[in-house]
């Protein structure tokens, strides 16, 4: 079943590109992969801590390298989003002008390479599916994109390749960094040997680094930000949905899959530096936002500047706070899709996404105009909508870490720099919101229509996604939590045998203060006070 | 009947030496028969080289064996070596026309007959060196193919950028062969012996002069770094690559500087006990590296594009050879044969119908989405995306770097990974973005659709599957 939603995307783009007709051959595609994906979640198995449905190929058994592929709750949720997005992207397209063969099979390749990364047991496979993205976001942006394609196009291909190189050295280290008989490229072997303690602290602060780096680059964390707005402004709407709803999402996973489980130490070593680069994204990516002038951009800006919360609930490393996380990614990749894709039926249009031209159009699209609302609000994070559930889990993870009654610890600072972001980022929905859909419309606006109908089904499709996981994030908190439960308790039970307090999951700053009672959250330690 | 090792270059030898005395006395025949029966006759000998079992010489072995090995390392590069060629021919079917026209009122087979019998001789010198152990056998072998090569090169002499390749390959080959001579005299004279596993032996002797020995290495040095196209010795690659009749070209850039890594390992095998000697492989890479890849970046013309990436991916080969790492040069030679010849044989298509600017390339995609598509495959795979094999041979590379802690050759190689993706996907974006001039259909006959298919799936099977390759190499 996990096989067949990996290369049912891929076969329809292989069969498109072969001459299929376009369209139809995707929406099938995308829709049995939904349902597929369905029936996954409807059969999953919330008492089985280890993946399920595995099945393995071996490909060089010299390298312990296997074709693995296999889900748990984490890379579950993943692949739900995926699918979701997928199908809304697709039937968001309609009929492209220029090679619309070409377009449908480069955004099934995209999905494709994502599902497969977030579906690899194997570490080889998980980031060699994610680079199946690469060429086909240069060809969508080059061939189909508008305003500044060309540089955009460029900027996207040069930054992720080199990311992702720097990524893949951060791979082979981690590889090597395991003593020889535990080399492997299976992630849960990795795991087993990592809970054993056989990474060295000084190789986990290395390999820590260069992901974080590598996938840093690839989530658009500052300062490595400056392809995503370019990029997805000029991309067609639904390459950027898919891209910024579903690719970007596999660094996060990446770091969630594997600095979390396999590198406490550099997680912990590297926290401070990571803290401050999110907040790089929370408030100066936020104040950014708040400065753009155009729709697209300021989408493409705001959805770098919430990547920061997900980074807050990686960096603290708690199980309350990294659940969150994944409830915030399955969340804003929902919402920046909707908004994507409205924003890309809006420059159909009208022609024009700049807030100054705007103005009015909620007489004219009423309904465009409430789906655009939904997504707003979702992307601020007002209660009943999943993106809520996700942030105040992270900010409570975030917060209890390192909690003490006399003092701040980095991660409460973090946390209330970060609460300032919401009000930022209510700051520039809103005020998107009302220069585009309220105020007096120009006139020129009088002949447009709203969505047609057809197209409304994906919108509801997206936004009952929104709906139903604000109301019952539980749903999703049981699959994910687990996996982290088992994660983080492996860790600490390891910390605790080798590690005095001082070199604890949290970083103390120098002020703090004596340590005592306050071992921070998910990882409970020997507090041994030394003074 | 068991084949041994020599058999092989035999075979070849024999079937050069017939398709020269068909082509003379026969003069009534479709040249291009000769080629299919040579690539026949290649694929024969081909199929009975995995019949040969691999041995290695013994340490103290004499006459024949004291220079001639075959161990794991020849056989698999002697079967490279005689499917470049078999490939290597198939081009040169397809570029017939362009040879033809370079020979004035000749009738329409004039010079062809020639065309198709070296590239067979060549064949045998580079399945001999890639054999060789000795180095006077080293010597011999190489000009074997440096000769050969001096006429391939010049071959379509009416065109003066091809007389000037001719001109420049001659000259600088000799003088390269000249540094090789004068090599080999330092280090006989230092240890007494040109037996490469002598020579080990003797430089483990306290009492060998290792300056001397060290001297002739660096001249060996000199003229290894010529045939493989490393900064500083890579003056004569663009001119030549670009005025070279275009399967010469690729015949050049994938067997030529395949043998000349074999040989290079091999020469360099008993002088790694002397610390200089990585020094100076991970400085020539370093520079090799550089120097490749941003002067790849501003070109305009592909075949010029494709020298400047073969000097770059020499550099990626030289990390392997400063790492000594034998099995991720093999495999990286490997991927390189595929996605080198695959560009290529794309380039010489369209060449004949529109140019060799990357210009020339705009609107592939709707002229021949075929021939785009291979074109496609070929340039990521050089620029190293996953499933291809150009990705898993980097992978390799990088793997063996970072095991050795050579920090250097790693930071620069990603960032050069970095230029590759620029100049490569300049290729793509003109294929799939740009629009065409011209609108007319490409055609492709029969034997080139099924060899750059052969070379589109081998490209993404051993992406995929490595295995086979790295079963052939295991020793």
């Amino acid at each position: 079943m996990v096989l067949f939603i990996i290369f049912c995307h891929i076969i329809a783009a292989i069969l498109i590109m072969a001459g299929a007709p376009a369209r139809k051959t995707a929406l099938v595609a995308s829709v049995l992969a939904f349902a597929a994906a369905l029936f996954l979640l409807a059969f999953f198995d919330q008492s089985q801590r280890d993946f399920q449905h595995v099945t393995s190929f071996t490909i060089s058994p010299d390298w312990h390298l296997s074709f693995t592929t296999g889900i748990d709750g984490l890379s579950l949720v993943m692949i739900l989003l995926a699918t979701i997005v997928t199908l809304a992207a697709v039937w968001f397209t309609g009929t492209i002008e220029k090679y619309e063969n070409a377009f449908y099979a480069c955004l099934l390749f995209i999905s494709g390479g994502a599902i497969g990364a977030f579906a690899s047991i194997d570490l080889f496979f998980f980031y060699a599916f994610h680079e199946l993205a690469l060429i086909p976001t240069f060809l969508l942006i080059g061939i189909w994109g508008s305003g500044n394609r060309v540089a955009a196009a460029w900027k996207i291909t040069i930054y992720l390749a080199i990311g992702s190189f720097i990524l893949l050295l951060g791979l082979i280290l981690l590889y090597q960094s395991f003593p020889l008989a535990a080399r492997s490229f299976d992630i849960r072997a990795l795991t087993a040997a990592a809970g054993l303690g056989q990474i060295s602290a000084d190789a986990q602060r290395h390999v820590y680094l260069l992901l974080l780096i590598g996938f840093g680059i690839l989530i658009s964390l500052f300062p490595f930000h400056t392809w995503a707005p370019e990029a997805y402004a000029s991309a067609p709407a639904p390459a950027a949905m898919l891209h910024s709803g579903v690719l970007k999402k596999f660094g996060l996973y990446g770091l969630l899959r594997l600095a979390i489980p396999l590198l406490p130490e550099g997680t912990h070593h590297w926290a401070n530096l990571l803290v401050v680069l999110l907040l790089g994204n929370i408030i100066y990516i936020g104040l950014v936002t708040i400065a753009q002038k155009r729709l697209d951009w300021m989408l493409g800006y705001s959805s770098v500047m919430h990547m920061g919360y997900i980074f807050l609930g990686i960096a603290s490393a708690t199980v309350l706070s990294t659940t969150g996380a994944v409830v915030l990614i399955f969340a804003h990749g929902l919402s920046i899709a909707l908004l994507f894709a409205l924003a890309g039926e809006l420059r159909k249009k009208t022609g024009t996404l700049v807030f100054d031209e705007l103005g009015g159009l909620g007489k004219v699209m009423p309904f465009a105009s409430l789906a655009f609302g939904f997504g707003v609000f979702a992307a601020i994070g007002l209660p009943g909508l999943a993106n809520f559930a996700g942030e105040i889990m992270i900010f409570f993870g975030a917060f209890k870490n390192g909690w003490e009654m006399a003092h701040f610890h980095i991660f409460q600072i973090a946390t209330v720099l970060a609460l300032w972001g919401v009000v930022i980022s209510t700051v520039y929905m809103l005020r998107a919101y009302r220069k585009t859909f309220m105020g007096t419309m120009n006139e020129r606006w009088k002949e447009v229509g709203d969505l047609r109908p057809a197209l409304r089904v994906p919108v509801v499709l997206v936004v009952g996604g929104l709906l139903c996981y604000g109301f019952f994030p539980q749903s999703l908190v049981q699959m994910v939590t687990s996996t982290f439960q088992t994660y983080l308790s492996a860790n600490s039970s390891h910390l605790a045998d080798e590690q005095s307090c001082s070199h604890g999951a949290v970083r103390r700053l120098r002020f703090m203060g004596p340590a005592d009672g306050n071992a921070p959250q998910g990882r409970s330690y020997k507090v041994a006070n030394k003074r | 009947m068991t084949i041994t090792a020599p058999e092989l270059e035999i075979a070849v030898l024999v079937l050069g030496m017939a398709m020269l005395l068909a082509e003379a006395f026969a003069t009534k025949i479709d040249k291009r028969v000769l080629a299919f029966v040579a690539i026949a006759g290649l694929a024969l000998v081909l199929v009975a080289s995995f019949f040969v079992a691999p041995r290695a010489s013994p340490s103290q072995a004499t006459g024949f064996w004291s220079f001639y090995t075959a161990d794991r390392l020849s056989m698999f590069f002697k079967q490279f070596s005689l499917l470049t060629t078999i490939f290597v021919l198939i081009l040169m079917i397809d570029y017939a026309p362009v040879v033809r026209s370079s020979f004035p009122g000749g009738t329409l087979q004039a010079g062809l007959g020639e065309f198709f019998a070296l590239p067979i001789f060549t064949c045998v010198g580079l399945m001999y060196l890639v054999s060789a152990i000795d180095f006077v056998f080293i010597f011999v072998s190489l000009e074997l193919v440096a000769i050969s090569f001096y006429v391939l090169v010049s071959f379509t002499r009416r065109n003066p950028m091809t007389l000037e390749a001719g001109t420049k390959y001659l000259v600088l080959s000799a003088l390269s062969t000249g540094f090789l001579v004068y090599g080999i005299a330092w280090i006989f004279g230092a240890t007494g012996q040109t037996n490469l596993q002598q020579i080990a032996d003797a430089l483990a002797n306290p009492t060998t002069d290792r300056n001397a020995a060290l001297l002739g290495m660096v001249l060996v040095l000199v003229a290894l770094g010529f045939k493989i196209a490393a900064v500083p010795f890579q003056i004569w690659v663009p001119d030549v690559y670009q005025g070279a009749p275009t399967p010469v070209t690729a015949y050049l850039s994938v067997g030529s500087k395949a043998a000349g890594f074999v040989v290079l390992l091999r020469v360099l095998q008993p002088f790694l006990a002397l610390p200089q000697t990585q020094r100076l492989i991970v400085v020539i890479a370093l520079l090799t590296l550089i120097y490749g890849n941003l002067a790849a970046l501003p070109q305009a013309n592909l075949k010029r594009l494709l020298a400047y990436s073969s000097i770059a991916h020499a550099g990626y080969l030289l990390i392997g050879v400063a790492c000594f790492d034998a099995s991720a040069i093999s495999f990286y030679l490997a991927a390189y044969l595929l996605m080198t010849l695959l560009s290529f044989a794309v380039l010489i298509i369209v060449a004949q119908q529109t140019g060799e600017q990357i210009a020339d390339f705009d609107g592939l995609a709707k002229r021949s989405p075929f021939l785009a598509f291979a074109m496609l495959i070929g340039m990521i795979s050089l620029a190293g995306v996953p499933f291809t094999a150009g990705f898993l041979g980097k992978f390799f590379i990088f793997y063996a770097a970072i095991a050795q802690h050579q920090t250097a050759l790693v930071v620069v190689g990603v960032i050069t990974v970095g230029c590759g993706f620029y100049y490569y996907l300049k290729v793509v974006r003109a294929m799939y973005w740009q629009s065409a001039n011209k609108t007319d259909k490409i055609p492709v006959t029969a034997l080139s659709r099924l060899a750059i298919s052969a070379l589109i799936i081998a490209t993404i099977w051993l992406g995929v599957y490595p295995q086979p390759i790295l079963d052939a190499l295991k020793r």
